[in-house]
């Protein structure tokens, strides 16, 4: 376990009165520094909570956001509830279906970027949205889809986005 | 791509943004009156803060619509309790928090420290949704500079209270918006809802006494104690006091949040500032609440947009996520992308929840694609009875109330699909490509 997760979980510690309501944030930096919740993520987070790694998985798989399986370098999620379904984010996904040559859920072959729709982000009025590595790009349109995937390929993802 | 977001001009009568783009900067916040109120709280007591709460007769503006300041009377009295602000908005079509929260976030954080000092609390979290990273990031540096000007952290001017506010960051999950959810998940848990009582107020946060409010409320609580309860309640309709905030979302030329006083109509936000339907198309219905509230009819667009207005028309205001919905939208594919939703969205805590809404779904699937038969669209509204407040929390609900709501001012549109064998709408029709002929397959069957 590197020394740098365990502070900050025992930093995320400190600001609860009880030290297992610091597991979503133990459980996020810990997939910010493996890039998933890999069985050593989740023993990390354990360590750093002293909770067992069964109890740590049963909170992760509850949430969307904890991936529980390898993911690219790049997650790009495609909102497709109402109200972006409404104006077109449905072709939006196919289109990026076809550039990726993956259907969602899926990784590109190279391994570079994870596709996958997600529910409502909250940005209905300003939709179609498409979260990019969990930053938000909004009035999304067909013709971005392969400018933002050849900007993708061509980056790596930056190692601690929002902490 | 334009810039994003973007942000409506306000309203002449709007109390929370009543200015163009954010103030995000505390000198720029306090040099427009902000922390005034904080100050004007000061001086005075727990009970009068309660009771200009009362007096407002605000009422709770994350959707259940419950009146704040009784919420605020019922707190148990306890030497440790906390504040919790549900900023996990997920609602479909809700997005009026995250404005809030980019525009105005330094009068989100007043409000917290005059309700902290209301209740001698002795913290806030702030339990925002975890896809909202910037948003969280912005609430971060507004603590930061109350901090620096000793609003957060040290000794409160002419008090010995000092007031503490964090960020909780949640991982995605629409029900921790649910308010015992939200506190299980906050307590280390799976965000599951459990069963009241105990109530919140006797024991949440950390077991411990606790009152829990959406954003938007608690960002009004300074405009109240700025402008006193009574003359807010002056404000929007005598059961639906001052303005809030409504997302429109959809089929409208202008689409954005929009703060409108409660005394307004849905017509007034659709056609008058969302700019009507674009061009050459025609209103079919619209949600009034967020995804989860029955739809409402054209011959509906004059119904208020105040609590009791909306009950009056057979629906409810929730969250005020408005969706319009033109004359192209197949209603079956509108209510199947619903009912996905809640089934993907359900706890699995409450069996009827559980298996109900992946019944509507399963059965909706195959009405879009032509499969279902006319008795399945009476099984559907069976089921929806079934599932209906028979559960823990109103998840079940909030996917049956809906669903059962398309199915009865629409179903001609059903039944043609079962008559046709496939969906009647064109290939350009909205949606059209999430169900392409390869996903029509029904979902493998749960056995009974």
């Amino acid at each position: 376990m590197s020394d740098t997760l365990y502070d900050e979980i025992q930093r995320e510690i400190a600001k609860y009165p009880d030290r297992r309501s610091a597991i979503l944030p133990a459980l996020r930096h810990a997939q910010e520094h493996y890039g998933w919740l890999s069985p050593e993520a989740l023993e990390a987070v354990a360590d750093g909570l002293d909770l067992s790694p069964a109890r740590c998985l049963a909170v992760a798989s509850f949430y969307d956001m904890f991936f529980l399986q390898p993911v690219g370098e790049h997650v790009v999620e495609v909102c497709t509830n109402l109200s972006c379904a409404l104006i077109g984010a449905d072709h939006l996904l196919r289109e990026f279906e076809r550039e990726l040559d993956v259907k969602a859920p899926g990784t590109s072959a190279d391994g570079k970027i994870t596709l996958r729709c997600v529910e409502c982000m909250g940005g209905c009025g300003w939709g179609p949205v498409v979260s990019v590595d969990e930053e938000y790009e909004e009035h999304f349109q067909i013709e971005d889809v392969a400018p933002l995937l050849e900007r993708l390929r061509s980056t790596s993802r930056p190692s601690e986005s929002h902490a | 791509m334009p810039e994003s977001p973007t942000f409506a001009q306000p309203d002449a009568n709007a109390l929370l943004l009543p200015f163009a783009g954010s103030r995000r900067e505390i000198a720029e916040y306090e040099a427009n009156g902000g922390y005034d109120s904080l100050r004007k709280s000061l001086g005075m007591t727990s009970e009068q803060l309660v009771d200009e709460m009362i007096a407002s007769n605000l009422r709770g503006r994350g959707g259940a619509g419950f009146p704040a300041g009784r919420k605020a009377s019922f707190l148990a009295p306890g030497v440790e309790r906390y504040l919790v602000i549900n900023g996990d908005e997920s609602e479909p079509g809700t997005f009026k928090d995250r404005e809030i929260i980019l525009r105005n976030p330094h009068m989100l954080i007043e409000g917290i420290i005059i309700y902290l000092w209301m209740i001698r609390g002795a913290a806030a979290y702030i339990y925002i949704r975890g896809e909202y990273a910037k948003e969280a990031a912005i609430l971060e540096g507004a603590i930061a500079q109350a901090r620096e000007k000793g609003y957060i952290g040290s000794p409160l001017p002419g008090t010995d209270y000092v007031a503490n506010v964090y960020v909780h960051r949640g991982a995605g999950a629409y029900i921790c918006g649910e308010e015992t959810a939200l506190l299980s998940s906050l307590n280390g848990d799976r965000g599951q809802p459990t069963a009241k009582p105990p109530f919140p107020a006797v024991s949440g946060a950390f077991k411990k006494p606790t009152l829990l409010n959406n954003v938007e409320t608690v960002a009004t609580v300074p405009v109240i104690v700025g402008m006193g309860g009574a003359a807010y309640a002056g404000v929007g309709t005598e059961q639906s006091t001052g303005t809030k905030m409504f997302s429109l979302s959809g089929h409208v030329k202008n689409p954005g949040n929009y703060e409108m006083p409660l005394s307004a109509t849905y017509r007034d936000l659709i056609e008058g500032k969302g700019g009507g339907l674009p061009e050459g198309r025609t209103l079919k219905a619209f949600v009034p609440g967020g995804s989860s509230m029955p739809i409402l009819m054209p011959n509906q667009l004059d119904t208020g947009l105040a609590f009791e207005a909306v009950v009056a028309a057979g629906s409810m205001a929730g969250s005020g996520a408005v969706i319009v919905v033109d004359d192209r939208t197949c209603m079956v594919r509108f209510a199947l992308r619903t009912a996905e939703f809640y089934m993907h969205e359900s706890c699995g805590k409450c069996t009827p929840c559980r298996e109900g809404t992946r019944w509507i779904t399963e059965l909706l699937r195959k009405q879009e694609a032509g499969l279902g038969t006319l008795e399945e669209i009476d099984l559907l509204l069976e089921i929806c009875n079934r599932v209906e407040g028979n559960c823990l929390c109103v998840l079940g609900d909030a996917c049956a109330m809906p669903v059962r709501s398309h199915i009865n001012n629409f179903r001609h549109e059903f039944e043609e699909h079962c008559r046709l064998g496939h969906c009647p709408c064109p290939d350009d029709a909205p949606m059209s490509e999430l169900y392409p002929p390869l996903l029509k397959a029904p979902l493998p069957m749960v056995s009974a």
